[in-house]
């Protein structure tokens, strides 16, 4: 089972192990992981599931579809590194995965 | 200090109350009342994912089983609460039991508006509504490729079944008593790129229909009479006319009610132990009192009567937002466009749609089609009571965020 770091925006650390096949955005819901609202409950509709996927990381997801790019645009305190974690599928080789989540997704 | 908090209805409203209090440092108890079997799950899902293609547990479910355990939230399943005491401060269940609180938040949704009786299909067997977790199993039942679905109501959840339903290989009609579809809701462009949506599918869509008669064999609808004198012969009814606020507690308990149990800025109601949130709670906007039925009102009530409830002094100022899912379409909407004098199309290429409503200069509300962009940018102008130059935003050669912006008078 891939585990999963995820950064609370106090700093804290949890470690998590997640499942194949679902979004990174449930696994920290499950594991109440601080700083993602996921109003929308993976829509791609709100934007408040956004993070910021470590840069060792980033590039071998794959990329985001024009939906989330355009949802991203708008969100708050993106950067180049930012995804909405409820469009990231959970895959064996994501064992290790770094998300820091945002202050806030309001 | 609060010893007991008691929340009756465990759907969105309730459940995010409960863990919003949690978050706040709350530490005292918290009873969850929900009267559906199960852990409380997701809604939406029901007429889009789950009827199109299964969902399993595990993403049905809002949050897993051991979170309430986690957080001490004292979660009960199947408890239906008969009564409420605003003197004793006390809830009253079916079983007997009763359960005093400090504060009593009321998140009792909403229940689907039936048929008119006079139609007679009180018994049908192939008649079906879409609330619950187990009105959509037994929908699902029904949808049998090849058959042919009726759907009474062209609001989003008659709309979002129809597509589904097409999806799975059915033949659908959709009947709407009202001259569009969306009435409730949205402006003739909107309905008519929704229209077409549905149409290029292969989905009838009858408006200024309604049903008139029906013909029962046993105990199933088989022919049903509209009123312009149609006869459709139909092995399923999906009835999607509405929803009426569950206030029956609020009601007997002697609350204010008013198109729902009334609240105030802070999410109280008449009684100043008790709170009430989400479908079932009317809010004072400035176009008057009304209820938002949607999972933003759900979620950012509970936010506003878990800091009320601990002492703050947060109020709710909603910008209404929402989203459809219908076939590969997301139709996303922001604001309330009660009294709009004007709307303003964008075509921004592909299937990618906007129209943004007015009342005179100032932005009232957009629905984006597969534009998350307008939706985004919607959302924030109207979160910081600006809008866009009606003559710029007229011009989908200007981009939309080139569009020069006014503050509202």
């Amino acid at each position: 089972m891939p585990t999963i770091t995820f950064i609370e925006p106090d700093g804290t650390q949890r470690e998590v192990a997640a499942r194949e096949g679902q979004s990174v955005m449930q696994v920290a819901v499950e594991n109440a992981v601080r700083g993602i609202e996921a109003d929308c409950a993976g829509s791609c509709s709100c934007a408040t599931c956004h993070g910021y996927v470590d840069s060792d990381w980033f590039e071998k997801l794959l990329p985001a579809e024009r939906m989330e790019q355009e949802m991203l645009e708008f969100a708050i305190d993106t950067t180049s590194l930012s995804r909405l974690t409820c469009q990231l599928r959970v895959t064996a080789d994501m064992d290790g995965l770094v998300v820091r989540l945002p202050q806030s997704q309001a | 200090m609060l010893n007991q908090i008691v929340i009756v209805g465990a759907s969105h409203a309730g459940v995010s109350v409960a863990f919003k209090l949690r978050d706040l440092g709350y530490t005292g108890r918290i009873v969850l009342l929900g009267d559906e079997s199960g852990v409380p799950y997701h809604r939406p899902h029901l007429s889009k994912q789950y009827l199109l293609h299964g969902l399993d547990k595990d993403a049905l479910m809002q949050r897993p089983a051991t979170l309430f355990e986690q957080h001490a939230i004292g979660y009960r399943d199947d408890a239906r609460v008969e009564q409420v005491d605003l003197q004793k401060r006390q809830i009253c269940l079916h079983d007997g039991c009763t359960l005093n609180y400090d504060a009593l938040v009321l998140a009792t949704g909403a229940k689907l508006k039936p048929l008119p009786a006079v139609l007679g299909v009180q018994k049908a067997t192939n008649v079906y509504g879409l609330r619950t977790l187990a009105d959509a199993q037994r929908l699902q039942t029904a949808l049998c490729p090849g058959s042919h679905l009726c759907v009474v109501g062209a609001g989003y959840i008659g709309l979002e079944v129809a597509a589904v339903a097409r999806q799975r290989g059915l033949n659908v009609t959709v009947i709407e008593h009202s001259a569009q579809i969306l009435s409730r809701v949205a402006c003739s462009q909107t309905a008519q790129r929704i229209r077409e949506l549905h149409q290029t599918q292969g989905v009838r869509i009858l408006e200024g229909s309604g049903l008139q008669q029906v013909r029962m064999v046993d105990d199933q609808v088989t022919q049903v009479l509209l009123s312009d004198g149609q006869i459709l012969q139909i092995d399923a009814l999906l009835v999607g006319i509405g929803v009426e606020p569950r206030v029956e507690l609020a009601q007997q308990a002697g609350l204010q009610i008013d198109r729902g149990i009334c609240v105030d800025a802070f999410t109280r109601t008449s009684d100043p132990h008790v709170w009430a949130i989400g479908d079932c709670a009317s809010v004072l906007l400035k176009t008057g009192r009304q209820r938002l039925e949607s999972i933003q009102n759900a979620v950012d009530m509970a936010a506003v009567a878990a800091d009320t409830l601990l002492g703050g002094t947060q109020t709710y100022n909603p910008i209404p937002w929402f989203w459809s899912d219908q076939y590969e379409s997301k139709l996303q909407t922001v604001g309330l466009n009660h009294g709009y004098t004007h709307v303003v199309e964008r075509d921004s290429g592909s299937d990618s749609w906007s129209v943004w409503y007015f009342k005179d200069q100032q932005l009232l509300s957009v629905d984006a089609l597969n534009d998350p962009r307008a939706f985004m940018l919607g959302k924030r102008w109207l979160t910081a009571a600006k809008s866009p130059d009606i003559q710029q935003l007229s011009d989908s050669s200007i981009l939309l965020t080139a569009v020069a912006l006014l503050p509202n008078q």
